[in-house]
């Protein structure tokens, strides 16, 4: 048979063997990655969808490093279960300023995609804390540092250029005020309260997120990274009949 | 070891530890004020140990001409005992990750809780035994079935040191909340980088030794781990693309987002299994297999459709990891309808597998290492029909997010990635020391039942809670409300939650005898045993009669 006696041949040849194996495992990518950046309706369209301010980034990243998405996906799937459970299905537009995605894959907890505001603030400080302190029966662990440590926001300024590089259209002037907008968000009696909202709408949440207006902990930011999530859109809610009109 | 360079090798090998030295020390004070600060100084001390190291033997007598007759297989009794140490520290660290889940304030601070430690175990695992047995698996096959030794001194300790400090800058990194968050590419640009520069240098060794090889046919386990190099490059490259914070920031962003991030995630994650897990393994049982069985491969043809199948077919499969997710249906439908019809050179591999042990099915009973490879074909088999099965959309409807999940990577890791690599250094190991057989056949026999035991056990219990959990979450009551809440659902689990950490203790202590078996073969005094057949072809007609050096 002709491949078999292709192979035989090939199989003397270590850059053609080489070659052969590339191309071959090429394929598979290229018909399946590459339209996902060119077909328009992959991703819905929602010209009205707000970015993460910088206190909310600095929280994703804290949520990041822990490695909670080991334990909670972010990604409610079609089926009727999942909808009567977490609320709506996700869409793909509402990860499409995450770099990278947190999907996840795996629910020893939870699913997060729609947490944000369905608990208080001193809730979400308590769980974080110590989880047992609020569900007994919890397996998560405690994080119990993240209060006491101080969160760093002078380099936001560079995390925010970054984030423009790939693709996430932060403002020069959000860019030049990450560190004071930080500080605002989790300050809502401070002078630097006014510029969030300025320029992140006035729908962005303005709290003292760990109930500590005078510090700004890692706690605020991963608070008001769990407070935002399912909310920088609401293009999900709508029914399918009127987000199709939309485009 | 040192002594067998040369002294301009001996000078290469010094100033490559110190430009890695340099690079570090530049890093830590480009990052002085970030966790990749002490990943700098991690790098530059491993640059500063190794000049030392050399410089200590630098002025020993340079070796004979002799060499060139004998294989060059030092890298790989290295690269052999470093999979046993990092098999070690894996299962332990994934051991108390597991008795974490069962008692939640098992942790000593920051460093250690579940997030930050599961990656550790993932990439001990994964890549630090999976990867430095396949290092050194390959350097010792590509020799024997080249008949040629490896043209380059250098090179081939390059990349075993490398891609050993790749792996430890990932976990030590994960420790102080370095990662990506992409699963099993967790490390950051500059490890990412690391291991570009290792991988192509392994790449090279391995074109370079088979330029020089003495047999016509290139052997169908080269096949499998030149794919396994190449693939996990180009998947790496893609999937790490990212813009970093700055050059004095452990931090990137991916430069992809959202639905095309999650399918560069899977078409990587899934590849990942596909060619490290199963590629590069595939090669290593095409080797040893035959060879301790003392049995030629069954069918060719067979080795050639599993092997083309494999290397096409795969590459499709990753979009099954995210059924009924916002990723586009048709991709969905691809991913399934490509996974099931990898079943096809999935199960003629392990078909090809058995059948060759026809005939020395008396071996399997006797040989607790030929049965090691036997039992690895076999959960082989079972994997990759559960992985299709899983892919059907309505399958994973319920399997996804579940432990069902784990359940299937802990067979297809257990079962039989370990157990290969097993079978294969038990088999390797009295070959490379030159000894008749290991030091002990009896703990072979004792890790073999272990092993097999903890992987039953882990498997049951998950295969049990995943099951369970996916049926109590869409449970439904008469009134058409869902019958469980989420934590009814996790309370179910901790029966389960126990009988794996057990069964997870079971495969580490097996693990630990094998450690402490090849230790003991190492040490053990050299029996002198003949190495007659075990010489590059090219080799004079008396270098037959010499005895090994060690």
């Amino acid at each position: 048979m002709s491949l078999f006696s292709f192979q035989y041949r090939l199989e003397r040849k270590s850059i053609g063997l080489a070659l052969a194996i590339i191309g071959v495992a090429s394929i598979g990518g290229l018909v399946e990655i590459a339209p996902l950046f060119t077909i328009h309706q992959t991703v819905e369209s929602d010209p009205d969808m707000r970015l993460y301010t910088p206190l909310e980034l600095a929280g994703r990243n804290i949520y990041i490093r822990e490695g909670c998405y080991a334990c909670h996906s972010q990604m409610i799937r079609t089926l009727r279960d999942e909808v009567d459970r977490y609320g709506p299905y996700s869409l793909a537009v509402e990860s499409k300023y995450d770099h990278p995605m947190l999907w996840g894959s795996k629910r020893t907890g939870p699913d997060l995609a729609r947490i944000g505001e369905k608990y208080s603030d001193q809730w979400q400080v308590m769980h974080l804390n110590n989880p047992r302190d609020v569900v007994p029966v919890s397996v998560m662990p405690a994080y119990s540092w993240l209060i006491t440590t101080e969160l760093r926001i002078d380099d936001l300024p560079l995390h925010l250029k970054a984030q423009r590089v790939v693709g996430v259209p932060y403002t020069d002037d959000m860019i030049a005020n990450a560190t004071l907008d930080a500080y605002g968000q989790a300050n809502p009696d401070s002078p630097q309260a006014d510029g969030v909202t300025k320029r992140y709408g006035k729908a962005t949440t303005v709290r003292a997120f760990d109930g500590r207006p005078d510090v700004l902990t890692e706690m605020d930011a991963l608070v008001a990274y769990l407070q935002i999530l399912g909310r920088l859109t609401d293009t999900a809610h709508k029914s399918v009949a009127s987000a199709g009109a939309d485009q | 070891m040192i002594s067998q360079l040369t002294r301009i090798e001996r000078q290469r090998a010094i100033l490559i530890s110190l430009a890695v030295a340099v690079c570090g020390f530049l890093m830590a004070i480009a990052g002085h004020d970030d966790p990749i600060g002490i990943q700098g100084v991690l790098i530059s001390l491993a640059g500063v140990l190794m000049i030392f190291r050399i410089g200590k033997d630098y002025y020993a007598p340079e070796p004979s001409d002799e060499r060139f007759s004998r294989y060059y297989d030092d890298p790989a009794k290295v690269g052999i005992v470093l999979a046993m140490v990092w098999v070690v520290f894996g299962l332990a660290i994934g051991d108390w990750v597991a008795w974490q889940l069962v008692q939640p304030d098992l942790t000593f601070g920051a460093w250690s809780s579940f997030g930050r430690i599961r990656p550790v175990h993932t990439t001990s695992v994964i890549f630090g035994f999976g990867g430095n047995a396949l290092i050194a698996t390959s350097f010792y096959v590509m020799q024997r079935t080249s008949r040629a030794r490896i043209p380059d001194q250098v090179a081939p300790w390059f990349v075993v040191f490398a891609y050993n400090l790749f792996c430890l800058l990932a976990v030590t990194g994960y420790m102080m909340g370095i990662t990506q968050s992409k699963e099993y590419a967790e490390p950051e640009w500059y490890a990412d980088i690391l291991l570009v520069v290792a991988w192509v240098t392994y790449f090279v060794v391995y074109l370079r030794t088979l330029a020089r090889r003495k047999e016509p046919h290139i052997y169908v386990s080269n096949w499998y781990y030149m794919a396994f190099i190449l693939v996990v490059a180009m998947l790496h490259i893609v999937n790490n693309l990212a813009v970093p914070v700055s050059l004095g920031h452990a931090k990137s962003y991916s430069l992809f987002s959202g639905v095309q991030d999650a399918m560069t995630q899977w078409w990587y994650g899934h590849n990942a299994v596909a060619f490290f897990l199963t590629s590069g393994f595939l090669g290593m049982m095409y080797y040893f297999l035959p060879m301790r069985a003392g049995r030629p491969i069954y069918s060719y043809r067979l080795s050639i459709i599993s092997f083309w199948g494999i290397t096409f077919l795969y590459m499709w499969a990753g979009s099954h990891h995210l059924h009924y997710t916002a990723l586009p249906q048709w991709v969905q439908t691809l991913g399934m309808t490509f996974s099931l019809m990898l079943l096809i050179p999935s199960w003629a591999s392990a078909g090809n597998a058995l059948l060759t042990l026809n005939g020395a099915w008396d071996k399997v009973r006797d040989d607790a290492t030929l049965r090691f490879m036997m039992v690895a074909a076999v959960f082989y088999g079972l994997t990759t029909f559960e992985g299709s099965f899983m892919a059907i959309r309505t399958v994973n409807s319920l399997s996804h997010y579940t432990d069902w999940t784990i359940a299937h990577v802990h067979a297809g890791a257990l079962g039989w990635v370990a157990m290969i690599t097993f079978g294969s250094i038990y088999a390797c190991v009295p070959w490379l020391w030159k000894h008749k057989s290991m030091y002990s056949a009896r703990l072979v026999e004792v890790h073999f039942w272990l092993a097999l035991s903890g992987t039953v056990v882990y498997v049951f219990a998950m295969w049990n809670s995943g099951l369970i959990q996916g049926l109590m979450w869409r449970t439904y009551t008469e009134s058409g409300t869902l019958a469980y809440s989420f934590l009814d659902s996790l309370v179910a689990m901790q029966p389960y939650y126990v009988a794996r950490a057990i069964g997870g203790l079971l495969f580490l202590i097996g693990g630990c005898v094998g450690a402490y078996n090849v230790w003991k073969t190492i040490t053990m005094e050299s029996a002198g045993a003949d190495q007659v057949a075990d010489l590059p072809q090219a080799a004079p007609a008396g270098a037959a009669v010499l005895q090994p050096a060690e």
